[in-house]
């Protein structure tokens, strides 16, 4: 098992698998995710990083393996699983005719958020949304609308957040207030699980580093372990060596 | 449980009221085709009568699949129905919430319809309007219950325009009986027992229906 920093386990996948047909999109996974832990995983393109989201999230079903989420088992109570962790995708989930208050109103309901008309306040004023409570979301830029995503994710509060390439389709501008987002989430000591091709916003932002290469954790180590001038070879070499071997 | 339903409902409807995608596209057609069919056929003559609750409910099913075709295509094509399936509720709550727009939108449609195909032929329905309304309510549900369940599953396959008539027009065979036999009892001024045997036709079916789908959306709507 990697080194770990202090704390509980908020994520506990032990053998995970995951298999479309004969293909494996993950191969015995083993990954543990302490509380207040931010976590990143690299990975090529179909290294198995957005199923293994899906899994984590209850959006799909693992082949085989155990996977313990907050203390509770994946598959057997999904609906306290959900309430507990937020998502955020390369996709918003958020509904253009709706205004950006209706949204955010519309997931507060589903999820039963106390005072949600505080919180919502609360939270477009923290993602810089205020003023444009009112206006339907197909008027917002793609930045804008992350930012209404991120909202959206936290309104219940969260204990886990999953990130599925949040960088996906941003803009420089929105990046950077994505990142200062994350930091801010990542100093309150939030749970949280990202997955990305961005190396350097990755490392910067991990306290926890993995890389999955063809559905395997090939690497796991503490950001404080991991040089972050020479990360992106150590990436390269090992992506390279474990496709040489398929 | 009754409450995610209203909330999911009250947002379709709220969006729908916005794009009007699926309201006018299922009120153009309905007009469209009376228009042809007011064309095709004298208004007043004996066959108008014979062919009425055909043509009619010919353009609700065609009207009623045109609009529910909509049903999760922006939200699988948003990804929104990723995030209606992290929320706390069970997948069924989807279904009804789905299942409750969609039958608001096609049944106001149909009111909207009838007065005007009433114009068109000269039909008096006036006199038997509770009648025909209740045939409307339990058809048009029944129209609703298969058609969200298999928009569901048709909305993932690569012909999902095409696909939704073909998986419902074949189990919606006994709810088109009851409802052309039932309107037909109904504009012949036959007594209301004759329009209830035909009616429990449809009644019975939505029940099934409403079984079968409550216990699959589930399985429906997973990977």
């Amino acid at each position: 098992m990697a080194p770990s920093i202090e704390g509980c386990a908020a994520v506990r996948a032990h053998l995970l698998s995951k298999t479309f047909g004969a293909q494996f999109a993950l191969r015995n996974v083993d990954l543990e995710i302490q509380a207040g832990e931010f976590v990143t995983i690299f990975g090529p393109n179909g290294a198995g990083k957005t199923t293994l989201i899906r899994i984590l999230s209850t959006l799909s079903k693992a082949t085989s393996g155990d996977v313990i989420v907050e203390g509770q088992a994946l598959g057997k109570d999904s609906d306290a699983i959900r309430r507990k962790i937020g998502v955020i995708g390369h996709q918003t989930f958020l509904y253009e005719n709706l205004t950006a208050e209706e949204n955010l109103k519309f997931y507060a309901r589903l999820y039963r958020v106390q005072n949600s008309s505080d919180k919502i306040t609360e939270l477009l004023h923290d993602v810089g949304l205020e003023t444009r409570r009112k206006d339907q979301v197909r008027t917002f830029s793609r930045g804008m609308q992350q930012r209404l995503s991120i909202a959206r994710s936290l309104l219940h509060d969260p204990t886990l957040l999953l990130l599925d390439e949040p960088y996906t389709g941003l803009d420089q501008h929105a990046s950077e207030m994505l990142t200062s987002w994350l930091t801010r989430l990542r100093e309150r000591r939030q749970t949280t699980l990202m997955v990305t091709h961005d190396l350097e916003r990755g490392v910067d932002l991990a306290d926890r580093i993995a890389i999955l290469v063809r559905g395997q954790v090939v690497f796991n180590d503490l950001r404080s372990s991991v040089d972050r001038s020479t990360f992106r070879q150590v990436y390269y070499d090992l992506v390279e060596k474990h496709n040489r071997q398929r | 449980m009754i409450h995610s339903i209203l909330t999911i409902a009250a947002k379709d409807f709220v969006s729908e009221l916005r794009s009007k995608e699926m309201l006018l596209s299922m009120l153009v057609f309905s007009l469209m085709v009376a228009v042809v069919f007011n064309f095709a056929l004298p208004p007043g003559s004996d066959a108008i009568t014979e062919a009425a609750p055909g043509i009619l409910w010919m353009i609700f099913i065609f009207a009623s699949v045109l609009g529910m075709n909509r049903t999760f295509v922006y939200e699988v094509d948003k990804g929104c129905l990723q995030g209606l399936m992290l929320a706390p509720v069970e997948r069924v709550v989807i279904y009804i919430g789905k299942l409750l727009v969609n039958f608001a939108f096609i049944f106001l449609v149909e009111l909207m319809v009838l007065p005007l195909f009433s114009i068109f032929f000269k039909l008096d329905f006036t006199s038997q309007i509770w009648p025909l309304l209740f045939i409307l309510f339990v058809n048009t549900l029944g129209l609703a219950i298969v058609g969200t369940l298999f928009s569901a599953i048709s909305v993932n396959t690569k012909t999902r325009e095409v696909m939704l008539p073909i998986l419902q027009f074949p189990v919606a065979v006994p709810i088109i009986m009851s409802a052309v036999e039932a309107t037909s009892a109904v504009l012949q001024g036959q007594e209301w027992s004759v329009v209830w045997d035909w009616s429990k036709i449809g009644v019975v079916f939505d029940i099934v229906f409403f079984v079968v789908a409550f216990h699959t959306f589930e399985f429906v709507i997973e990977e």
